[in-house]
């Protein structure tokens, strides 16, 4: 058997076991998104986006799902990495993988791999939820998949830098609440950016989720804030750079190794 | 080529603390070697480096010639490593766990379960494979944490304390067990507190002390290094004094039934009834006080409390 077949087994492994630890307890990772962006549906589709009327030329409750899918994808991809990772670390368990022979490569890809898959199942299962209250359309599949999957690649990333520098359960919870919560509700998640003044939209332009929200919502309905190539262009950035890092922080042993 | 090969090994925490002073350390492949020090004394961070869990500060570690820093992948691949802190995931099912851990070394699936089912019978373990670990008792745990450091087949195996919490019982079923493995050809480095069980099993021994290696030789010749030893005489009749015997020390008497003596190595037990049954002294059983092993223990560690102390 060849070093790299044997490399295989191990993402294979580590792969399966971070799906299969969300898969087993899905009542707490698939089926709270679902609720919650039900609820977002019913409030600021129905009862109050009836007042707002249009936006981007198209019903207001068709406008927001775009984002509604991709905030969960990013929030479910983040925790679903953060909390496995700090969880191996804190019971320890992660030794298992740092004694044996995997490179650090092998187990950053099986963690991202726990992160896209989560991200995706919880994109599709509140996808079928917005089924009750807009119609389905796609504009462009293939750019959707794509999107959501970088998307959930980039987050999956940043889930696991959180979880090497964390020492605690609320540095789990820190920054998804003061920094990721935030930047994806002024995403562009519920408003165009063309409703802000001159000043604001260029504000709005430091910030990644708006391209991710963006290019998501023209996989859609085929209308975008952004332009496409630039969308994928700044998420690809930030997958290289984040990359590189958690690759530094595995190497370095940083909060792992002492 | 030695299966463990360690040189000036150093090793200090972020914290300034010194664990490791430049230890030398090598063990021959087929032993079954004793690794012994108080609490605190490197121990542990000796087989963290080992097993790539700690950094080192500089030194050398090779692993049947395979240097851990150059050749990380195989020196990994063929060691096997029981921590003395349960290191698993708790809500996992036993099986999983042992099949897993063969998933990171790169065993196929079908072959890590047929290994997994080998090893979880031999251990007593198949029986709870699909619970959760958290339900398993502490030497259950113990045990599949054994069971899960033999399922890629390692040629050098440390076992850090695997005995601890373990009943007499079962501790006597997990030597056998680990003298098979040794017999199979594996080398096995044990840590233990339980000195009777180092001397049984293992050929060699080195012992740590503040980060420091301070006896390193075969157990035989340690044990010869004993000047004496102390046993426990149970009397048939009641004695008041202790009786004065030559050539020995004065014995203590522990209560009117029992006599402790220290016997120096130039004296011998026929030497010790003799005396004892001329002055109408019958000894109807008698024990070691501690095993020898664990008499030579304290005596090298407190030695060097002394020198400690002094210089201090």
């Amino acid at each position: 058997m060849t070093q790299w077949a044997k490399y295989w087994v191990a993402y294979l492994t580590i792969a399966r076991r971070e799906i299969l630890r969300f898969a087993r307890i899905w009542v707490q990772t698939i089926i709270p998104p679902m609720v919650m962006v039900g609820l977002y549906f019913v409030i600021f589709g129905k009862l109050i986006g009836q007042r707002i009327g249009e936006m981007d030329g198209m019903n207001y409750v068709d406008f927001i799902m775009p984002g509604l899918v991709m905030m969960s994808i990013i929030t479910n991809s983040y925790a679903n990495v953060v909390s496995s990772f700090y969880g191996a670390k804190y019971s320890h368990y992660i030794e298992e993988m740092l004694i044996a022979p995997i490179p650090n490569i092998v187990i950053l890809i099986g963690y991202v791999t726990g992160g896209i898959v989560r991200g995706m199942s919880v994109g599709i299962a509140v996808t079928l939820v917005s089924l009750f209250f807009t119609d389905f359309s796609i504009h462009a599949p293939l750019i959707v998949f794509v999107i959501a999957f970088l998307t959930a690649f980039l987050f999956s990333l940043a889930g696991l830098i959180n979880g090497v520098f964390a020492r605690t359960f609320d540095d789990v919870t820190i920054i998804p609440t003061f920094v990721l919560t935030p930047l994806t509700y002024l995403g562009g998640i519920f408003y165009s950016i063309r409703l802000l003044p001159e000043t604001w939209q260029q504000v709005s332009l430091i910030n990644p989720i708006l391209y991710m929200v963006n290019s998501f919502r023209f996989g859609f309905r085929g209308v975008s804030d952004i332009g496409l190539g630039t969308a994928i262009m700044v998420i690809l950035f930030f997958i290289v750079i984040l990359f590189a890092f958690c690759m530094i922080l595995l190497e370095r042993g940083t909060g792992i190794r002492h | 080529m030695y299966a463990l090969e360690i040189s000036r090994l150093h090793k200090t925490y972020a914290n300034g603390l010194q664990a490791l002073k430049g230890i030398d350390l090598t063990v021959e492949q087929g032993d079954f070697f004793a690794f012994l020090g108080p609490n605190g004394a490197g121990k542990s961070t000796c087989i963290g480096i080992i097993t790539s869990l700690v950094n080192k500060t500089s030194g050398t570690v090779k692993v049947f010639g395979h240097s851990i820093d150059k050749e990380s992948i195989m020196a990994k691949s063929i060691l096997g490593s029981v921590p003395q802190e349960f290191n698993f995931n708790t809500f996992e099912p036993v099986q999983e766990i042992v099949t897993n851990q063969g998933g990171f070394y790169g065993v196929p699936a079908k072959v890590a379960r047929l290994q997994t089912e080998h090893y979880l019978k031999q251990l007593g373990l198949w029986q709870y494979r699909k619970l959760q670990a958290r339900y398993l008792s502490g030497g259950m745990k113990r045990r599949l944490m054994i069971a899960r450091a033999l399922i890629h087949k390692p040629r050098l195996l440390i076992l850090d304390e695997p005995t601890a919490g373990v009943d007499i019982e079962l501790r006597r079923s997990m030597w056998e067990f680990m003298n098979q493995i040794n017999q199979q050809g594996t080398t096995i480095i044990l840590t233990t507190h339980y000195l009777e069980e180092a001397e049984r099993m293992c050929h060699n021994v080195a012992i740590i002390d503040e980060g420091e290696i301070i006896k390193n030789t075969s157990m035989k010749s340690l044990l010869r290094s004993l000047k004496s030893e102390t046993f426990i005489l149970y009397l048939r009749d009641d004695i008041s004094q202790p009786p004065a015997l030559e050539g020995f020390a004065v014995p203590v008497v522990i209560d009117s039934h029992t006599l402790e003596v220290e016997v120096p190595q130039t004296r011998s037990l026929n030497d010790l009834i003799q005396q004892l049954d001329s002055q109408q002294i019958v000894v109807s059983r008698m024990r070691n006080k501690v095993n020898r092993l664990e008499e030579l223990f304290i005596t090298i560690t407190s030695k060097l409390e002394i020198m400690h102390d002094t210089v201090g």
